[in-house]
Order: structure tokens, then sequence, then C-alpha cells
């Protein structure tokens, strides 16, 4: 490509010219310029052929292009649905369905993952021989064998050697476990339950306050206050109090056996657990060794500096070590948490209704719209990807310190 | 650099560009016709333990190489998922989509033209004899296990809200990861064609513990799928299909076909080119219902060979008979 301009300034001082006269096609901003203009014309043209060229094709073969059948029935069932759904709703709605189940699994799976990744990393550095072998172990064998591999094991090989509904494992006649999928009672809000979560929400504010306090007033004068019984006691007391001034309105509904399965109650889906499982035991080997090395990028002259300061191993972790390591931990634990938001999309091998299996799969194939579903889902996907990453640099800027640099 | 790019740009209208209408000068000049069939479906489409592909949906294939080509081996087979089938078709990485395929609306309007009905089904369910089920209406509650991206899917949402019934359904991308989720008993009932619920039952450990039942809840009409906008090649594989038919109607199979030859039937000798220029007619050559006969046989024999009385399936005839013994196979005549 061209020579930078710092190549011709040094040139020119060397010689010791005074006005350099060079002529226009030599400039090497000029000609930087006209490449680039060039690149993008190419790029433009290229890019309108293949609409074009898209659209003739599709034209050709008579199909109908557009988003029009968003808005049609899509008449198949869908197992799991964080939003009202049932078969005489739209392809519009499936999209929907889809999302949140996907957002859900990977939700769900970047909160565990992260906290399993940190608790297998800080365990490889323990001066413990037997947990630091323990978690080298779990993170060779894990991040070594493919994520299809484990997630059809955790389905097939555990979940499934679950006994069947009529023989379910129960705890107290209220929480089963089958192969149906883990059971639990719901609560179910009866007159006057709005009162209690009222009180609940009452007690979480007043129990952040007197953390906030708790922590100011120790920056400020260095005494600690042991915050956490009164914390415990604010937190408890409001709801406890609402629930028995108001007769225990909220109850709990059991899971019931009628027929094949069990009706009522909350039920996790064994496709759910078995993914989620995968994902988050595969994405924390990987955290693992990114909080390891986080850990070990900090000097060791941080760690003894605090051990002479009198602080305790897991306070110097805590208050010393972590936190000038997140600098290094931030932006690689970004590419993990988009890497399993994306392989979620291997839900599909167990039936688990994420928006790939039930947009890009069924809905693709019921209508025949691929150009439009296949370029829907490469965007929400490559949004939830752009918007986890924007969220991570944030957080990155405001952790990292400025002065280290 | 600008060369690379714009080499690149054609490379990539290139490939972008659509496939042309002449399927069959193409098969023809590639000497091998390319045919999409399932992964692995026993009666339909299935590799044998020395990795030839057999079943019905693959002797189409073959009788269609023989009418085409003269040699029913020359057929290169792409297997292919139910979700992921029509895309070749539509790209013309294949020329023939023969994989135990319903004929709808909306698929015959979307992906192609159904070239005729090789095989009448419908969808029924398989659940193990210990749940004491007789009939599908007694499945109120039920996991079902089905795959993806099939008309199942669809019917099976009708019959349970056509019948005031609740049930959960689990959709899998492939038709093993189905079967393996019924036989670990994640779902009570596996719902999916008639003749494909036969031929999963062979593969589970107990057979005998499994029961399909009676209930048919929709029509299922399966056959080969060519590409829009070929009308010549859409011509090639309905008559491949009604040549079969009309075969076995006159009683030419593989075995009498030679005697056939001499016989003085006007019919007969039409079928077989000794009158007329019907082959030409079609593009092929005037003895291509002799090679479909000889090298694979006629409708009955391929029928009976993969999933009727002369296969492990033993499925009957039923619908699929000729229209002349109360079925309703029924093919248009040549002349």
């Amino acid at each position: 490509m061209s020579d930078s301009p710092g190549v011709y300034v040094s040139g020119d001082i060397r010689s010791g010219s005074v006005a350099p006269r060079v002529p226009l096609r030599h400039n090497p901003r000029f000609r930087a310029l006209v490449s680039q203009l060039i690149l993008l014309i190419v790029v433009l043209w290229l890019g309108y052929e293949l609409a074009l060229n898209v659209r003739s094709n599709l034209r050709a073969q008579q199909i109908t292009s557009g988003f029009g059948f968003l808005f049609n029935t899509a008449g198949f069932g869908v197992n799991q649905s964080l939003i009202a759904y049932n078969e005489s709703d739209t392809y519009g709605r499936v999209f929907l369905v889809g999302l949140c189940n996907t957002l859900l699994v990977a939700g769900i799976g970047i909160v565990l993952a992260t906290l399993l990744g940190f608790i297998i990393g800080i365990a490889r550095l323990s001066p413990s021989w037997l947990l630091a072998r323990l978690a080298g172990a779990y993170v060779e064998l894990i991040r070594n064998l493919p994520l299809l591999f484990q997630i059809l094991f955790w389905y097939l090989a555990v979940l499934g050697t679950l006994p069947g509904p009529r023989q379910s494992l129960s705890v107290g006649g209220a929480i089963f476990l089958n192969n149906r999928g883990l059971l639990l009672p719901a609560p179910l809000a009866g007159k006057g339950a709005g009162y209690v979560i009222a009180a609940f929400v009452v007690g979480l504010l007043a129990t952040l306050a007197l953390m906030v306090w708790a922590k100011r007033r120790q920056a400020r004068t260095g005494a600690r206050v042991p915050s956490a019984w009164g914390g415990v006691f604010l937190l408890m007391t409001p709801p406890v109090v609402a629930l028995v001034a108001t007769g225990f309105p909220i109850t709990l509904e059991r899971p019931e056996l009628r027929g094949f399965n069990f009706v009522g109650g909350i039920r996790l889906l064994p496709e759910f657990v078995a993914l989620l499982l995968a994902l988050t035991i595969y994405t924390a080997a990987f955290i693992a060794e990114i909080v390891r090395a986080g850990i070990l990028a900090v000097p060791l002259g941080q760690t003894e500096a605090a051990f002479a300061l009198g602080l305790r191993r897991s306070l110097t972790l805590r208050l010393v070590i972590i936190p000038q390591a997140l600098r290094v931990i931030v932006p690689p634990l970004t590419n993990q948490y988009l890497n399993l938001t994306k392989n979620s999309s291997l839900a599909i091998a167990i039936g688990y209704p994420d928006l790939f299996a039930v947009f890009a799969g069924t809905t693709l194939n019921q209508t025949g719209q691929a150009i439009e579903i296949i370029g829907i889902t490469m965007s929400v996907y490559l949004l939830l990807s752009l918007l986890t990453s924007a969220l991570m640099n944030w957080y990155n800027a405001r952790t990292g310190m400025a002065e280290c640099r | 650099m600008t060369r690379t790019i714009f080499l690149a740009a054609v490379m990539v209208l290139v490939a972008a560009t659509g496939t042309c209408a002449q399927t069959l000068k193409a098969v023809k000049d590639r000497g091998a016709l390319i045919c999409g069939v399932s992964q692995g479906l026993a009666g339909f489409s299935n590799p044998d333990d020395k990795g030839n592909w057999t079943g019905f949906d693959v002797d189409f294939c073959r009788a269609l190489a023989a009418a085409v080509l003269g040699e029913a081996t020359k057929v290169k087979f792409s297997p292919l998922s139910a979700k992921d089938r029509f895309e070749p078709l539509k790209t013309g990485e294949i020329d023939v989509l023969s994989r135990n395929t319903t004929w709808t609306l909306s698929r015959d309007v979307s992906y192609g033209n159904f070239a005729g009905v090789t095989y009448y089904d419908g969808q029924g369910f398989m659940v193990r004899k210990a749940l004491k089920v007789n009939s599908a209406l007694e499945l109120n509650g039920a996991s079902i296990c089905t795959q993806t991206g099939t008309t199942t899917e669809l019917n099976l949402a009708d019959y349970f809200r056509g019948n005031n019934m609740r049930y959960e359904v689990i959709a899998f991308g492939t038709a093993d990861e189905t079967v393996k989720a019924y036989e670990s008993g994640r779902c009570d009932v596996f719902t999916t064609d008639v003749s494909q619920l036969y031929a999963e039952k062979l593969k589970l450990t107990n057979q005998n513990d499994h029961v399909i039942l009676p209930e048919i809840i929709s029509k299922e009409p399966l056959g080969p799928l060519v590409r829009h906008g070929d009308d010549q090649w859409f011509d090639v594989v309905k008559w491949t299909l009604f040549a079969m038919l009309n075969a076995e109607e006159l009683g030419i199979s593989s075995k009498t076909v030679d005697d056939a030859l001499k016989s003085n039937q006007p019919e007969i000798r039409r079928l077989l080119g000794i009158e007329g220029n019907f082959g030409e007619q079609l593009g092929l050559s005037k003895d291509w219902v002799v090679r479909i006969v000889k090298q694979v046989g006629n409708y009955g024999e391929v029928f009976d060979r993969n999933v009727g009385a002369g296969s492990k399936l033993a499925i009957s005839r039923g619908l699929n008979r000729l229209w002349t013994k109360g079925g309703i196979q029924y093919a248009p005549p040549v002349r």
C-alpha cells in the first residue's frame, strides 16, 4: 500500500528542502483517499449486484419475499414459553417465544458460568494441593470435550436415566424429579398478596440503606459496623409481619400427577436443565483459565504487601487481587459470554425450543422464507453480541484504573 | 489488489447466480443423477451394512437414472435432514428430492413441483404397551416427541386442539435424536408417518413393548419433488413414476419384461417403446420403460422389496394398491 506521510517528512528534513514538491499522484494522502474510495465503490457495487441478483432469482423461482409471513398463523406447539403462546398465534409471536427462551438460558448460563468459573479459577491457585489439582483436572477435562457431546451427555446419559413420572423421586410430596423435568410448588397469590410483596420491597430497601451507611461509616471512621444480622432482621421482618397480618395470602400450589404427567406447579424442562448445565460447565472451564491468568498477572508484591498489612488471605483476594485482576479478566470474559450465547443455538440437538430451533428451524421450514428468517436470526445474535460487548466495555472502563494505563 | 477484489466479486456473483432450467441436459452431461434422500429411514432410504443405499425412495431415484442415463447405478445419494431438505433442491445441489416428503399446498408453492405420489401415508402414534393406551383419544396430557421441520408438528397441534386435549411437544433436529428421546422415556408418544413408525420400531431395543395406535390423523401423500421452472425435467420424473405404475398394471415385471417385449398388446407395445416415440417425446430413448423395469422393477416389486411383504417392515399395501385392486394408485395412460 501507499507509504505513510511520516517517511516523506523525515526524508524532506534530511534533504533540507523547504517546500516538498510532490506530484499529486505521488501524494500519499491523496493516494490513500483514492484507493479507499475505489474500495468503497467496489463494495457498494458488489452489495447492489448481490441484492439485485437475489431479487431476480427469487422472482424466477416465484418466491414471495418480505416480512408478511410474520403475521401468519404458526399452527405448531412449543413446550416452553415465557410469554403466553398457543398454536393459533403468529410466526412473529414464535420469534418472541424463541428469543425469550434463548435469553433465559443465556442469561442464567452467564451468571452461573461466571460464578463457577471464578471459584474454579481461584481454586486452581489454592495452596491446597488437592483442591488445585482437582480444579486443574476439571478445566482440562471439560474444555477439551466438544460442547455438543457434553449437551447430549447431560441430556441422554444423566437426565435420561431418571425414572418416569409415575415413579418420580419426591421430596416431601412437594418437589418431584423425573424424566419430564423438575417440578416445584408454584406460589399462588391470593387477596392481600400485594401487601406482602410491598413489605418485602420495603425490607430490601432498608437493608440496602443499612449496607450503604455501614460502608460509608467504615470508610470515614475505619470502624466496622456489624451490619449482617441487622440486615437479615430488616429484610425478614416486614414480609413476615405482613404475611401474618393479612392471614397468609400466598399459598403454594403443589404439582400433582394426573394421567401421563404432572399438572400444576413450576416445571423445569430436562432440555433446559441439560442445556444450562452443559453451557455453564463448559464455559466455566474457560472462564476459570481467564481468572487464573488475571490473578497471575497481578504482581506478587501486591499479595505480599497485603499480607504485610495483616490482611487475611480471603480479604487479600477480595480487596487487593481481584479488583486489579478484573482489568485483565474482563475483555476475554466478554468473549466467553458471547460464545455462551451463540453456543445456546446447539439447543436444537436436544429439542430445547430456543430462537434457532423454533424460528430458524421450524418457522423457516414451514414458511420457506429462508433469506428473511436467516437475516432476522443473524441480526438478533449480532445484536445480542454487540449489546453484551457494549455492556462489558462499559464495565471495563469503569473498573479499569486510569493511572495504570 | 484491485484485481483481486474484482476476481473475488466475480466469484461471489457466479456463486449467487441461480441454476438454469436445463436439469435433464445437466444430468446427462454429468453422467450421474444427484438425488436427495433421508439420513437413514428403513424401507425408504437407508444404507445397508455394505454402505449401499436401499429403500423405496432410493429405488425411485434408480428408476429415474435408468430412464435418463440407461444405468440404474448412476445415482449419487445426498442424505438430508427433514429440516434442511428443501434448500439443496432450490440451489441446484440435487436434481430431485426423493425423501418421504409430504405434498402440501405451501410446499408445492414454496419449494417446487411434486411429481406424483409414490406412497400414500398418514400420521400415527406409537406408545409403550405398558401405558395401556388403546386410542389416540386417550392421550390427553401426554408428552410427545416429533421431528422438527415436518408436517407432523402441525397435524399434531391440529389434532390435539381439535379434540380439546392438552399435550407437550418436544421437537428434535433429526429422526435418531427423536427416537432416542422416546426410548429414554422422555416422551410417552412418538409421532410421525405410519410407514416411518414401522421403520423406527425395528430399531428399538424391545420392539414388542411398543404398539402403533389405530388412529391415522392426517393425509400424508409422499412424493418426489423437483425445482420450479423446468417443465421438461418435471415431466421426466412424473412419467418415471407413471411408467412403474403402468408396468405393474399391465403385468410387466423385471422377470417378465423380456417376454412382454414380444407381446402384441398395443398398450404393452406402446409402454415398452415398440410402437410410438413416447420416450423421445420426453427427451429420453425409446426403451426407457424397459430399462426401468429390468433394472429396478415395477411399482409393486419396489413396494414389496422395500416396505411390503418381502421386507422386514411388512406393511400391507392398503391405499397403495393399484386402482384396479381397491387402492388409489392410478397412472395416466401412455399414448
